[in-house]
């Protein structure tokens, strides 16, 4: 280099250096979305994540979060050892163990458990992507105290589409994005499907053909693009949905063919109040339900191939007096109370608004028809020339699920879907493999077991269709430790996580002896009410023992919660372990056909940790339970991957659909395959099978669909399945708690059971805000998922936290005046349960009613290796700290979870709060501030300065002055959404990003 | 702006500095001295304040031991520009000085080499002006304003440092000198206060409409900054000041600066030599901070168009 | 020579963000960071990591904005990433006073020689699109590359050779090609959604284009006619349905 100061020193660059020793493909797990990556590896260190373009989840695009997973990897908050705790619960004082150690100690615990009460073991699993596989071990060990984390997340969107139409908008379906005309987007920040919702909307908006309508309380994300937004209050879409309807019923804009042929809106309905089958349907001898045919004047079997149903009119078929169960819809929804006018200012949606939407989609359902020339043929073998869409989709998520009136409500939208004629239709709504499955799924939550040290004679989770179904012993009191399937909360399908340490810890319904949890941070943002929460992990009895007597917890990071439990199996990291995303479990399925995926561990574990589907597996070995034990061997000597290959949980099905068979040439169904993981391996780790393209549409009555789906062990039976618009299954429990039949509800649920258990979806104000006072907690308060965080295991990551490490209260410019408060003005949030300190932000795209934040920004000082002034522990907060577990005794003085009604689903969206402005002391930080947790045993400080990559930077050229620099590749225009722009944009080749796929090579 | 400490010394020190370099070679050419004792006080503090000016400036690098790549290029950039004729004064001055005060020669060539030393002086404190002048980026600096107040400024100061040294030092020096200081300090003080109205009227050049190109949506601003905590560009470019305070302290520039100044300086014709010796003490005592202040404002009451994107509404 | 390329560069290489469906998801700031901080300017360095002050190189950053127009009584939330513009009359290279800052006459792209810069920050101050990093570790400049070592780097399949923050995009806003070109695709791109320039007035001609957002489909373009009642009560509604075939 030139030292002559008064030359210019020329820099050439290297425009080729290697970049990679090595590149291997794996799943991402920075988030539950699945995405497939390609990880560039120098030196043996990361050098670069990027989405592999040939994956179907994401196509080559990666979110912040997934490129931030270098940065997870270098955490210092990892756990590197396992841990026995020495303290007290919450002092963080541990010793470390060995394996064997750690591994002898829980097997001697859960032994002493399985052997005189299985149940007696609480098995909670949080954020896993291994649900099959945990649940099966449950099975296997013989406790029913099993799920995951599902009942605090969304199970009010998973049971209302399950019961409806064998499916649900989450993540068993999405929107057909490529053809929709019309998407509306019900309470959505991020969700599972991260990027292919981003994708989605990207194509979508791009196509520009389309109009995209968010429905939200707040303007943000991608409700920020819509093409309008309604800014509904908290806790009303029902009625908005109600509305929607009610316009549609009365301008008779309903596919009536669609519901008569693929629902039960003409079934007939038993019309005998005060008889014990009143609001059930009619039968015929074979069970069949039964329709009124307008054409022949008779009733006939509902499954005939051709019938002339009638939607309406009171009939006597077999003495019985009955209606089609859609004149109860109708009747329903035709009522003054949901007009759009009487709807308006509940929701805060003008009427004339609602009339718009609601002639939107008619509009585009009814006049956009999209028809795609297919033939195909249906469940009743007739033939059908081509396939007709109604290009209107909706998506959901949590918005409207986490709300104790959200079962209704995520119903409601389910059979709006319905009634617009859209699902799995070009177009419309579909359905990812393995759904569509029966309404609802066959399988039944197994009771406890009878004897110590069997397995449990089913799954512990499954779908509820009769009260005599329900886990309650013979006073009606709940057999499982979070009230699931009791009386309390029927159909709380996914288990209720969230009411485990304060039942446990109350001896309500019973003491445990084991809480074996995995993956979800309980003592921190999954709990409602933090600090009670907190002390149901440390309740002790008279003797002073420890209420909840031994806790066991795998987690992979010194997260809040590892300082409370008493025996810690640190996890790898998810590049360094095997994971398999099955069809059994919350598989990669897109709507054009079925997949699955594998993780391969990528790089070594640079602590003592072991894969906790490893370590699980171990323990069933040593435990010698049924699958994982014969003789006193290991029947997965290999560890997970060895399962995830061998395993058959029926025959010739195991965890991996992709090359079974002995060569490989079997997909779905097939014995195991010695060489099945390398395949995986070889394709990038994952496996895809596209449906043929006439199944793609129509699956619930498309007979090609459904053998292949009962081919593919996704169906028992290749029948048809009928959207369940009136539900009977809940009018059943609504006749028990009315006095019929064996299982009736205890006194206590008897009215509330009655209530909640509505045929037809209904609507009422969520519990906290018609139990609360509207003018001493005039306000919504709601937590929203930030696109570049996750939970709260985003923090302790170097890259996500310098964009968000504390967040805001973000409130109407308008209600700021209200309450005269100003940006960055600290002001206390108070709901009737407590009050939390933070700092607000002005913002006008907010409904007036409502404020918000970002969820799991605030930390516990001394948790994740942050240091005690990180901004997360000092100026970040949680809503959770105001959000009751319980909500307020009702009459009889019965608490009851602060939850849906039916199945249970947390409520967090329900908290009510009044604002106030903080004196100037007590501004600059957060409250309540909980004692700082103590450095994570055996760590080191994090550091204070982080140059990751300097020593993978490219050496310099070293070419000499003078000389040309190296001949490059070309570089090629690179489009985004080329296809889509293509298609709008005169002489722009088609193609993907820089691929194009006509004229130019 | 971020008023950064090096900067700020940097500027005023080498300002004053080649001020009094200035004065010294005017001095000189209207038939001053040689005088020894007054030179080696004259030029040790003119060199000592440019030195220790510029030695502070590379304070503020990065990469001080780089410092000489600066050089390099002077066709487009000033900064270097500055740096090349930083360098180039040192040549004259160094020559002046020697024969002034080493060979105590005037006169003559020696002379033109002083003057030209004052030419290059002035020059070089025209490109630190015009480092900030130049700046689009910042309007309340690139206007004309700057490079008047930077030369008056450096004139000022050199101009009461050379009174007070010439009065230490027992030189006689009329009547002229003082008048010229005190009606520069007049100057200065019109100029610093024009320069405060154009700031203060002067239309926005950039709003957030233009920074986002959203203006046709309506009034923009921000609702969701791109990281929770401060950024390089918030520390160095965000700085800001209320402008309550921002007013406080004008006043103090202007009176310390110099209103204060001119008054003492008018007054030395009027009392004897201790006094008068007194009293330029006195304005140097209020001046130097005074002008500090004024630097110090300079760059706080500076509003770059960056913060635009970070919640400002105009700029 | 800082002084700007004499001969004009031919190509000039440069992104396209389309705010119309930009979600603000910080994809593209956080692969930005991840593919550079090993690349030409690695590391891309964070200060206090874990720390109470968390602040690293960045060279894409993400923010949001709110448009509000009181009259009309609308107001709209836009994100908006914010990178290198790699300005034709880019000022951070004529300031620069050794020449590191500099802008190739190949492709137009400006870079900074990460071992000639004195980290004099003169160039962040000439900049009004806040593009330049200053690496207070390193007491260098930092910028946006456009991902040189990724665009034309052969080790890479095709798909790959694009800037990191565009590959990544999960939305499809960013584009990315030669602005120069009129008949280039992103050009036309740009030409059919009005593309447009940041704070023209700043004279530093920039390359990157910013695709407006649309205008919002509110009913009147979509459904033409309200909803027609089939009859003025729910019973009469009912009712005509008794008797009436309407699965035809
Ligand atoms: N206020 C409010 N609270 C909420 C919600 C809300 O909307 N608002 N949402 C609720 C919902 S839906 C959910 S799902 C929960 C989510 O909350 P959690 O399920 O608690 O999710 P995380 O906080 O991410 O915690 C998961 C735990 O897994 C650990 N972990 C991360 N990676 C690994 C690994 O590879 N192996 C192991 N063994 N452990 C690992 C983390 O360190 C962390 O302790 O939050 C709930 N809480
Ligand atoms: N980046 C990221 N992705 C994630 C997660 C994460 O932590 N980070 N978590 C994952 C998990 S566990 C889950 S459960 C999903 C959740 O995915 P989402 O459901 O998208 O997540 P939430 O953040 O709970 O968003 C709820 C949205 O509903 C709105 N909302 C609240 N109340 C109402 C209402 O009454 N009506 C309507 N219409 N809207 C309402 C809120 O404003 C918010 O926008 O995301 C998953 N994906
Ligand atoms: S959405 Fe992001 S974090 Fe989640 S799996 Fe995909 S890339 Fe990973
Ligand atoms: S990745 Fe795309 S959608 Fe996300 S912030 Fe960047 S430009 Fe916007
Ligand atoms: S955006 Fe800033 S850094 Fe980039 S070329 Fe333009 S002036 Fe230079
Ligand atoms: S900081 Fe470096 S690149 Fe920027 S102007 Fe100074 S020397 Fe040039
Ligand atoms: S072009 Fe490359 S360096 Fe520039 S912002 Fe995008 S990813 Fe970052
Ligand atoms: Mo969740």
């Amino acid at each position: 280099m030139s030292v002559n100061p008064f030359t210019t020193a020329k820099e050439e660059v290297d425009l080729s250096p290697a970049v990679a020793d090595e590149v291997k493909t794996t799943t991402c797990y920075m988030c539950a979305c699945r995405c497939g990556i390609k990880v560039h590896l120098k030196n043996k260190k990361i050098r670069y994540i990027e989405g592999n373009p040939e994956h179907p989840v994401n196509q080559g695009v990666l979110c912040a979060k997934g490129s931030a997973a270098i940065m997870q990897q270098n955490s210092p908050a990892k756990l590197k050892k396992p841990l026995l705790r020495v303290g007290e619960r919450g002092s963080g004082e541990f010793k470390e163990i060995e394996w064997e150690e750690a591994l002898a100690l829980a097997s001697k615990w859960l032994g002493d458990v399985r052997k005189t009460d299985p149940g007696k073991l609480v098995f909670f699993t949080g954020r896993d992507q291994s649900q099959s596989f945990t649940g099966w071990w449950a099975t296997q060990f013989g406790t029913h105290n099993f799920a995951a984390h599902g009942g605090f997340c969304s199970v009010n969107m998973a049971a209302g589409g399950l019961y409806t139409l064998g499916g649900a908008f989450w993540e068993f379906g999405e929107p057909d994005w490529d053809l929709t005309k019309y998407f509306m987007l019900f309470g959505v920040a991020e969700d599972h499907d991260s990027n292919p919702i981003k994708i989605g909307l990207g194509k979508l908006k791009t196509r520009g053909e389309a109009k995209f309508v968010a429905v939200n309380p707040s303007r943000n994300g991608y409700n920020a693009i819509a093409d309008e937004w309604i800014g509904v209050r908290p806790g009303t879409d029902g009625l908005f949905i109600f509305a929607i309807i009610h316009e549609l019923l009365r301008a008779e804009k309903i596919d009536f063919a669609s519901l008569a042929r693929y629902s039960n809106a003409p079934w007939l309905v038993i019309d005998e109040p005060g008889k014990s089958d009143h609001g059930l349907f009619l039968r015929d001898a074979t069970g069949a339900p039964l329709v009124w045919d307008v054409a022949k004047k008779r009733a006939v079997n509902a499954n005939d191939a051709e019938i002339a149903p009638a939607f309406a009119g009171k009939h006597k078929v077999n003495k019985r007096n009955v209606v089609p169960s859609f004149q109860h819809l109708a009747n329903r929804y035709l009522a003054d109370e949901f007009s759009p006018d009487a709807v308006a200012q509940t929701t805060g949606i003008p009427a004339k608004t609602i009339r718009r939407i609601a002639a939107e989609l008619a509009h585009v359902a009814f006049e956009e028809e999209i028809v795609i020339e297919h033939p195909w043929v249906d469940a009743w073998g007739r033939k059908h020339d081509k396939m007709v869409g109604r290009p209107v989709s909706f998506h959901a998520m949590r918005g409207i699920s986490a709300h104790s009136n959200g079962f209704h409500t995520c119903r409601a939208l389910h059979i709006l879907q319905a009634l617009l004629g859209s699902v799995d239709v070009p177009g419309g709504w579909r359905y990812k493999a393995p759904f569509p499955k029966p309404i609802p799924p066959r399988a039944r939550p197994a009771g406890p077991t009878q004897k110590p040290g069997e397995p449990l004679n089913g799954p512990p989770l499954g779908f509820i269709t009769e009260p005599s179904q329900l886990l309650v012993d013979e006073n009606g009191a709940s057999q499982r430790i979070d009230k699931a399937f009791s009386w309390e909360y029927p159909l709380a399908l996914h288990g209720m996580m969230h009411t485990v340490l304060r039942n446990a810890a109350l001896g309500d319904p019973y003491p445990v002896d084991v809480l074996f949890m995995y993956m979800a941070n309980m003592a921190w943002n999954s709990s409602m009410d933090v600090s009670g929460t907190l002390e149901h992990f440390t309740a002790k009895d008279e003797s002073g023992a420890y209420k909840i007597p031994k806790i066991i917890y795998s987690d992979a990071f010194w997260s809040e919660t590892v300082p409370y439990c008493d025996l810690i199996l640190p996890d790898t990291t998810f590049l360094e372990r095997w994971d398999c995303i099955s069809m059994l479990d919350r598989p990669i399925s897109s709507a054009h056909g079925a997949g699955d995926s594998i993780r391969q561990p990528i790089i070594k574990p640079d602590g003592d940790v072991q894969p906790f589907q490893d370590v699980l597996l171990d323990l069933g070995a040593r435990l010698g339970l049924p699958g994982m034990a014969k003789d006193g061997e290991a029947i997965y000597p290999g560890g997970y991957v060895d399962y995830m290959a061998n395993h058959e949980r029926g025959p010739g099905i195991g965890p991996l659909a992709g090359w079974r068979g002995k060569g490989g040439q079997d997909h779905g169904v097939g014995a195991p395959n010695p060489d099945q993981i390398e395949r995986y391996i070889e394709n990038g780790c994952f496996w895809t099978q596209d449906l043929a393209p006439e199944q793609q549409y129509f699956k619930y009555a498309n007979q090609g669909y459904l053998d292949h789906a009962a081919k593919m062990g996704w169906l028992d039976r290749p029948e048809p399945i009928i959207f369940q618009l009136y539900n009977e299954d809940l009018q059943k429990f609504r006749l028990a708690a009315q006095g019929h039949g064996n299982a009736q509800p205890p006194e206590a649920h008897r009215q509330r059971i009655e209530t909640y258990f509505d045929p037809l979806p209904l609507w009422y104000m969520p519990f906290e805000e018609a139990q609360g006072d509207d003018k001493e907690y005039p306000l919504h308060a709601l937590s929203q998922r930030p696109m570049h965080m996750y939970h709260s295991w985003g923090s302790q990551n170097a890259w996500l936290r310098q964009i968000t490490s504390s967040n805001k209260l973000h409130i109407h410019t308008d209600t700021a005046g209200e309450l005269g408060v100003v940006d960055d003005d600290w002001v206390w949030i108070e709901s009737r349960h407590g009050r939390v300190k933070g700092q607000v932000k002005l913002i006008t795209g907010v409904n007036q009613q409502t404020v918000w934040t970002w969820n799991a920004i605030g930390k516990r000082k001394g948790a994740w290796n942050l240091s005690k002034d990180a901004p997360e522990a000092n100026k970040g907060f949680l809503l959770n700290h105001i959000i009751a577990q319980v909500l307020a005794p009702d009459k009889e003085g019965h608490v009851y979870s602060n939850s849906d009604p039916v199945t249970g689903q947390a409520a967090w969206f329900d908290l009510r709060v009044k604002i106030t402005k903080c004196a100037s002391a007590e501004s600059g930080f957060t409250e309540p501030m909980f004692e700082r947790l103590p450095a994570l045993p055996g760590s080191t400080a994090a550091p204070d300065v982080s140059r990751y990559g300097s020593d993978l930077k490219p050496p310099p050229t070293g070419m000499a002055a003078g000389e040309k620099p190296l001949k490059s590749a070309q570089t090629r225009d690179w489009i985004g959404n080329r296809h889509e722009n293509a298609s709008n944009i005169a002489a722009l080749p088609d193609g993907k990003g820089n691929k194009i796929t006509k004229g130019i090579p | 702006m971020h008023p950064a400490k090096s900067v700020i010394y940097f500027t005023t020190a080498s300002g004053a500095g080649y001020g009094l370099m200035i004065w010294l070679a005017l001095l000189a050419a209207f038939g001053q001295g040689p005088h020894r004792l007054f030179g080696v006080a004259g030029f040790g503090v003119a060199f000592f304040l440019i030195i220790s000016g510029l030695l502070s400036s590379t304070a503020h690098l990065g990469r001080p031991e780089r410092a000489w790549r600066a050089l390099s290029q002077w066709r487009s950039s000033w900064l270097s520009r500055e740096g090349v004729l930083a360098i180039l004064t040192f040549m004259p001055a160094g020559v002046f000085a020697f024969f002034w005060v080493v060979l105590g020669v005037n006169g003559g060539l020696i002379l033109v080499v002083g003057l030209l030393a004052a030419v290059l002086s002035l020059l070089t404190v025209y490109t630190t002006s015009m480092i900030y002048a130049s700046l689009k980026t910042i309007p309340a600096w690139s206007n004309s304003w700057t490079s008047i107040n930077y030369l008056l400024m450096a004139l000022i100061s050199g101009g009461i440092l050379a009174l007070m040294l010439l009065q230490v030092f027992g030189v006689e020096y009329g009547a002229v000198v003082p008048a010229s200081v005190v009606l520069l300090c007049a100057l200065g003080a019109m100029a610093k206060l024009a320069y405060w109205r154009t700031i203060d009227v002067s239309p926005a050049r950039s709003t957030a409409q233009s920074a986002t190109g959203l203006g046709q949506f309506g009034k923009v601003h921000m609702v969701e900054s791109p990281h929770s905590e401060d950024n390089y560009l918030l520390k160095e470019m965000g700085f800001s000041i209320a402008r309550k305070h921002a007013n406080a302290l004008r006043r103090v520039a202007l009176l310390c600066g110099f209103v204060l100044p001119m008054a003492l300086v008018a007054a030395i014709g009027t009392v004897g030599p201790v006094m008068a010796m007194a009293l330029l003490f006195v304005a140097v005592l209020f001046g130097a901070p005074g002008l500090t202040v004024e630097r110090w404002l300079f760059f706080a009451e500076a509003k770059h168009v960056v913060t635009l994107y970070y919640g400002q509404s105009d700029v | 020579m800082t002084s700007l390329p004499t001969n004009p560069s031919k190509v000039k290489l440069g992104l396209v963000i389309d705010l119309d469906i930009c979600v603000g998801c910080h994809a593209c700031a956080v692969n930005c960071k991840e593919w550079n901080t090993s690349g030409k300017m690695a590391p891309l360095t964070d200060m206090q990591p874990y720390g109470a002050k968390p602040d690293g190189v960045w060279f894409n950053r993400v923010h949001t904005f709110e448009a509000v127009d009181e009259q009309a009584g609308t107001s709209r939330t836009v994100h908006f990433p914010r990178s290198c513009l790699h300005c034709d009359d880019a000022p951070c290279v004529t300031v620069c006073p050794t020449g590191a800052s500099y802008k190739r006459e190949e492709d137009g792209i400006v870079l900074i020689n990460s071992d000639t810069c004195i980290g004099c920050k003169l160039c962040s101050w000439a900049c009004p699109y806040g593009a330049r990093e200053y690496d207070e570790d390193e007491g260098v400049m930092k910028k946006c590359t456009l991902c040189i070592d990724k665009i034309y780097n052969e080790n890479l399949p095709l798909e790959s050779r694009v800037p990191a923050c565009v590959s990544t995009c999960p939305t499809g806003a960013r584009s990315f090609g030669d602005l120069a070109d009129q008949n280039s695709d992103v050009s036309k791109l740009v030409a059919a959604r009005g593309g447009y320039a940041l704070m023209p007035e700043q004279g530093t001609a920039p390359v990157n284009r910013y695709l407006p957002p649309r205008p919002k489909k509110l009913g009147n373009s979509l459904a033409p006619r309200m909803l027609e009642y089939s009859d003025d009560n729910s019973a009469g509604v009912l009712a005509r349905w008794v008797d009436k075939i309407l699965s035809a």
